[in-house]
């Protein structure tokens, strides 16, 4: 499959074509700048290049959404953003977005309507669940799943947020791996410790990290891989990985990853 | 005799209905401080959920054993008001035991269901009181949790002595009654054993008959001022949940957890640094005297009504990833000071005819510390838990709000973070023509 020319349409490139795309993939900085996360952003490109969804993303004419200077009480920062994100939405007229981020996703979804930009946001997880249930994607000839354990750590604002568990749950479950669960799950799921503006600082003063108290739960499932559906939480989890020597037995990956790897793309 | 006991019933149930009148408009008025919020729309659903949450106590089952023991002191609470009802209309009238000639042989069967709700309340409040003392239960525990030291630790064993004093008066009084009966006094009409209490009767089996009336009228007196006083109690207490549980699970936010309110007084001048056009400058709401909330004035009306509502159970800080980690943060501590600040609010109002007098203090600094706020991961797991739908996130994020926009108090990298986002569009110090670099990542490699 290397030798599939994987296309990147910007929505300037498709606007001066006169076309319009099926859904806007909102691509988000971790995803642009962040270079593990950069190849979760790849891995679902290619992805979507093999379902065949006629998609683009913005490119340099995408920016923040404003998430994290909200979260930490600088509105006039988000609306910034917000606005100006707003005005190219809908200079393109955008109606469908898909995103890997869960806190774009939250932003885009439940934050903007009330600053006049109206969109059907969609995280990447549905999108996964929805291709792999209409048959677009068929995770096969690729890498083998079967017998492996993976656990899914619910990220905050996938989860309790935006009451979204099953659907990443759904795309594991189409690797015929063995889907372990953490203690605290779904609901209950432990934060990363990312969240609300924290990815962007220190931690206060505590007796531990929040990311090392998840990954003992994640490693205690005994999983080889961790699965994550967040860029803040690939940076925590990975982190915790690492923090307890465990980066050569225990793997944390993006669910478009893991799909785009028993794909064989 | 009777004509005094009635006098004075009348007169400590006049001055109670005083207190509590006194005590619930000054809550009120409290409330009313904050600012105003529309929780007016869908009646619906908001009535569905009340019944679900309050009136079901669905999330207290999430913990199915302390839900089931919780579950019998509550409807304890709501059964027993019937016979308390018949109380307070003996005290009145002179009566005694009014409603046993209205129902006749139905109503002993009535008591023997009160005295098995009592005998739960009873159970109950003691295995709570155990689960605090002995169990120590590690949410409840002072040691473990700062804001619980001092009066709220005790307030909570208090309440459950009080209930478990209460329910053994009216459990010896219906016995001792059942006693007189059997020696035929005339001032207790014969209603047939009741369920529970017949098998105490051999505690008073040697006491004579004056003695008998003498407990009797005792524990009546003691039962009913008891109830009294713990009406008035609970309104200083946390126990105050028993009432608001109602009203805050019916007003409780329906939309996503994820959304965060929005300041549409900021919308206007962004518009304007932008360029983008603004339909009517009218309409558009004032730049306030403060952004977010310093204290509780600035706060939301439900955000109030949500810290009287706390009794403090702890399960939002037992869930918080900050204070399993050992942050200073606890959402419990968040709604507990933003209620002793109301308190506070109140006794000044109280103290200058029902006007507040500044003080000096306020919510972010002298209640809650900025290290609390700086620590929240906004993940919602303590607004999941609140079984009366309490939310402590969303004060966090307007005392947020006031130290960033208002007091430009930030830690430094969060500094850098709106830096880079005001200049570059990203959190992070990447130039924007870099944004699609990742693109070439795609290049069928050589």
């Amino acid at each position: 499959m290397s030798d599939l020319a994987y296309k990147v349409p910007t929505m300037a490139e498709m606007a001066a074509n006169n076309e319009t795309p099926e859904v806007l993939f909102w691509v988000g900085c971790a995803g642009s700048f962040d270079d593990r996360y950069k190849k979760v952003t790849v891995a679902f490109v290619k992805i979507l290049n093999k379902a065949g969804v006629k998609f683009a993303v913005l490119g340099t004419e995408e920016s923040c959404t404003g998430d994290p200077a909200r979260r930490a009480g600088n509105e006039f920062t988000f609306q910034m953003l917000a606005m100006s994100n707003i005005q190219v939405l809908d200079m393109y007229g955008i109606r469908k977005i898909v995103t890997a981020c869960p806190h774009c996703f939250n932003t885009l979804k439940n934050e903007y309507p009330e600053l006049g930009g109206n969109y059907e946001v969609i995280h990447h997880s549905t999108f996964l669940q929805q291709l792999i249930d209409e048959g677009r994607v068929r995770p096969e000839g690729g890498q083998a799943f079967k017998g492996k354990k993976i656990t899914f750590h619910d990220s905050c604002y996938l989860g309790r947020a935006n009451n979204i568990y099953e659907a990443p749950r759904h795309v594991l479950e189409a690797l015929d791996a063995d889907l372990v669960e953490m203690k605290r799950c779904k609901t209950k799921g432990l934060c990363c410790g990312a969240g609300g503006g924290q990815m962007f600082k220190e931690p206060e003063p505590g007796k531990k990290d929040i990311n090392i108290e998840r990954i003992e739960e994640a490693i205690a499932t005994g999983a080889d891989t961790i699965a994550v559906a967040c860029p803040f939480c690939m940076v925590m989890m990975t982190d915790g990985v690492k923090n307890k020597e465990k980066e050569h037995s225990v793997k944390v990956y993006d669910l478009a990853e893991l799909i785009a790897q028993a794909d064989g793309l | 005799m009777a004509i005094a006991q009635q006098v004075i019933f009348i007169a400590v149930l006049g001055l109670v209905a005083w207190l509590a009148y006194r005590r619930i408009a000054l809550i009120r008025s409290t409330i009313l401080l904050g600012k105003p919020e529309d929780r007016s729309d869908n009646p619906g659903e908001r009535l569905s959920t009340m019944l679900r949450i309050a009136f079901g106590q669905k999330k207290m089952f999430d913990k199915p054993l302390v839900g089931l023991l919780h579950f019998a002191v509550y409807i304890g609470f709501i059964l027993i008001n019937i016979e308390i009802l018949e109380i307070v209309l003996d005290g009145i009238l002179g009566k005694h035991r009014v409603f046993a000639p209205l129902i006749g042989s139905f109503y002993p069967v009535l008591i023997g269901f009160f005295e098995l709700l009592a005998v739960g309340v009873l159970l109950a409040c003691v295995i709570f009181l155990l689960r605090r003392s002995v169990v120590k239960v590690a949410r409840l525990q002072p040691v473990r949790h700062r804001e619980m030291n001092g009066w709220p630790a005790l307030d909570g064993k208090v309440i459950l002595i009080f209930e478990i004093v209460l329910m053994i008066a009216i459990l010896t009084m219906n016995a001792v009654d059942l006693a007189l009966q059997d020696l035929g006094n005339e001032h207790y009409p014969q209603t047939g054993n009741f369920f529970f209490s017949q098998f105490l009767k051999p505690i008073f089996a040697g006491w004579n008959e004056n003695t008998l009336v003498i407990y009797e009228r005792f524990a009546w007196w003691f039962h009913i001022i008891g109830i009294f006083v713990f009406a008035i109690y609970l309104t200083y207490s946390k126990h105050l949940h028993i009432v608001l549980a109602f009203p805050n699970t019916y007003f409780a936010r329906l939309i996503p957890k994820g959304k965060m309110n929005n300041m549409p007084e900021i919308t206007t001048e962004v518009k304007t640094m932008l360029g983008i056009e603004t339909a009517q400058t009218g309409d558009a709401p004032a730049i306030p005297d403060r952004f977010g909330a310093k204290d509780v004035q600035d706060l939301s009306w439900k955000n109030l009504m949500d810290a009287y509502s706390c009794t403090e159970c702890g399960r939002c800080t037992a869930a918080c990833p900050a204070n399993i980690t050992g942050k200073k943060l606890s959402p419990r501590k968040i709604m507990m000071d933003t209620r002793d600040r109301l308190e506070d609010v109140g006794k000044i109002m109280q103290a200058n005819g029902g006007k507040f007098v500044e003080d000096g203090k306020s919510l972010i600094g002298d209640y809650i510390l900025e290290e609390e706020i700086n620590a929240c991961t906004t993940c919602n797991a303590c607004v999941h838990e609140c079984p009366v739908r309490i939310n402590p996130l969303d004060i966090i994020l307007q005392l947020r709000r006031y130290k960033i926009m208002d007091e430009s108090q930030a830690p430094a990298s969060w500094n850098v973070m709106f830096q880079n986002l005001d200049t570059n569009q990203a959190p992070w110090k990447f130039s924007p023509g870099d944004r699609f670099n990742w693109a070439a990542d795609l290049e069928p490699k050589k």
